[in-house]
């Protein structure tokens, strides 16, 4: 079976004027297999989101490959192969919570039936079933973003791809939706693909972290964490030795250099 | 409890700013009335140069029918404007977000129509379509109406934002799909801004309309001719009537643009 994600000596270069032009991506190899939980670190600037918007077809590389299920990025996204979630939850705001999970399915013509079975099983994933009739004001930041996850699977993508979804979210909400994404992911089965700046989430919920350093941006270094299956991946993972070694292991990767102590954790 | 504790002084500070706007302009208003009044009949200031506003409110009384009929003529003119307007206004503002081409053809006459007149047209209107018609007179609203209707929308198609077009491109949207899901939606508030704008220019177009002519009957006619025969106080009258219908267009575009943009507080 082909990797749910390749990506081959990828650069991307923005053209700024007369010559000044930004390298934000430069030879860059990742390959992620189905059902692997990837995570993208790395300061501002270090083309996590460029690389992400690549495999998205948001972006063309400027030079290199880059193929989803064994397909160019364009023909995967045409083919509706990935579902997406970005920082904004970016809901349609004259539609409800029903309306805005639907949406995709209603643009690719899945019939009005179909349409409402498959929101009903998508409102209990995400444990929103009593809102469907919401409209996105009338929600939580959290909430909203979960029905953007929610509308990220309504196809029932093989591959997600979430650029820093629980970015603009208060710290427990996040450890709630981080605890809720380990069970949806579960039950999906899909690949993940996930862009965040937060150490201890990425330990928490990847299969392997990807470090990404800027100027230009590359891949440095790629821990494997994982922490053991959906089931033991629950709060008290978070106060575990294993996920602490994780995150120091991170943070190391990030600095460059060994950190003393490894208790002590930056919570963010 | 800490709800109910909370609430109760948020009531009592609504019912204290509901109280302020609502009953505050209504004393200024009698107040202003009550002083009208009293200069009028204190000084003995003649009916002929200002009337009083007990006299306007016998004339409104009287003239009831007329008046309302008056309204009626009026505000038709200015409604079909008003829908005719609104629509080729709308549907320039289109085609000028399709293509950006026909924004910059057409700027300059968008320009030309902002600044002129419009209500100068009418003479001209009522020679080329006939004095016994209402045609000059909704020619004329409807001119009127195009400019902030035009102006609006196309502000409002040029706000749809990056997260919603990055997920029409993921969605793999054809052009129209991406019109229809977002960008005519992310527009609507903006139009029913242009609209509320346009509605009162509207009722004042085709009432203005009618001082260069056409057919009798409707509110401008009747000041006019009031004012002609120096009935005055019968001339503010129709006045009155002129203010209650620009306020009945205003306040029923209000509740549009209200209804419409009820969700529209997160961003």
């Amino acid at each position: 079976m082909s990797s749910a994600v390749e990506v081959r000596a990828v650069s991307r270069t923005f053209g700024g004027r007369k010559g000044a032009s930004v390298t934000a991506l430069e030879s860059v190899d990742l390959s992620v297999a189905p059902g692997e939980f990837v995570s993208l670190i790395g300061p501002s600037g270090c083309g996590k989101s460029t690389l992400l918007r690549l495999i998205a077809d948001l972006d063309t590389p400027t030079s290199g490959e880059l193929s989803v299920f064994g397909k160019p990025a364009r023909q995967a996204r045409v083919d509706q192969d990935y579902g997406i979630a970005f920082q904004q939850a970016g809901l349609l705001p004259w539609k409800t919570v029903t309306g805005n999970i639907e949406l995709p399915l209603a643009l690719h013509g899945v019939g009005r039936s179909e349409r409402k079975a498959r929101v009903s099983e998508l409102l209990e994933l995400i444990g929103l079933t009593d809102f469907a009739g919401h409209y996105p004001d009338q929600l939580s930041g959290g909430m909203q973003q979960r029905v953007a996850i929610a509308r990220a699977l309504a196809e029932s993508p093989k591959l997600l791809l979430m650029d820093e979804p629980f970015g603009a979210l208060d710290e427990m909400t996040r450890e709630r939706m981080q605890n809720e994404l380990v069970r949806i992911c579960a039950e999906t089965q899909a690949a993940v693909v996930f862009v965040t700046h937060s150490i201890p989430e990425a330990v928490f919920l990847s299969d392997r972290v990807v470090v990404m350093s800027p100027r230009p941006g590359r891949i440095t270094d790629v821990i494997d964490v994982s922490l053991g299956g959906p089931a033991e991946r629950d709060d008290s993972l978070r106060e575990d030795e294993a996920f602490f070694r994780g995150v120091a292991k991170v943070r190391e990767a990030l600095h460059g250099v060994p950190v003393a102590g490894a208790r002590g954790v930056d919570t963010r | 409890m800490s709800a109910t504790t909370a609430t109760i002084p948020e009531r009592a500070l609504a019912r204290g700013s509901a109280y302020r706007t609502v009953v505050a302009p209504i004393v200024l208003g009698v107040a202003m009335l009550g002083l009208w009044q009293g200069v009028v009949d204190g000084f003995g200031i003649e009916q002929y140069i200002v009337p009083t506003p007990t006299d306007i409110w016998h004339e409104i009384t009287d003239n009831l029918g007329s008046i309302v009929d008056g309204s009626v003529s009026t505000g038709v003119n200015a409604l079909i404007g008003l829908v005719v307007g609104a629509l080729v206004g709308i549907l320039g503002a289109i085609i000028a977000g399709v293509w950006r081409i026909f924004d910059t053809i057409v700027a300059p006459l968008v320009a030309a129509l902002a600044v002129m007149p419009i209500v100068a047209l009418a003479p001209v209107l009522y020679t080329m379509y006939g004095a016994d018609k209402e045609t000059a007179r909704q020619i004329v609203a409807a001119v009127a109406v195009i400019v902030p209707v035009y102006i609006n929308t196309l502000r409002g198609l040029r706000q749809v934002r990056p997260v919603h077009r990055d997920l029409m491109r993921v969605y793999a949207a054809s052009a129209r799909q991406q019109q229809f899901a977002v960008t005519l939606p992310t527009a609507a508030p903006y139009v029913f801004t242009g609209l509320r704008v346009a509605s009162s220019l509207a009722v004042i177009s085709a009432l203005i309309a009618e001082y260069f002519g056409g057919p009798i009957g409707g509110l401008g006619k009747s000041i006019t001719s009031s004012a002609a025969s120096s009935n005055y106080a019968l001339a503010w009258a129709y006045v009155f009537g002129a203010i209650v219908l620009g306020l009945v267009f205003y306040c029923a575009a209000l509740a549009v643009e209200m209804f419409f943009t009820r969700h529209r507080s997160t961003p």
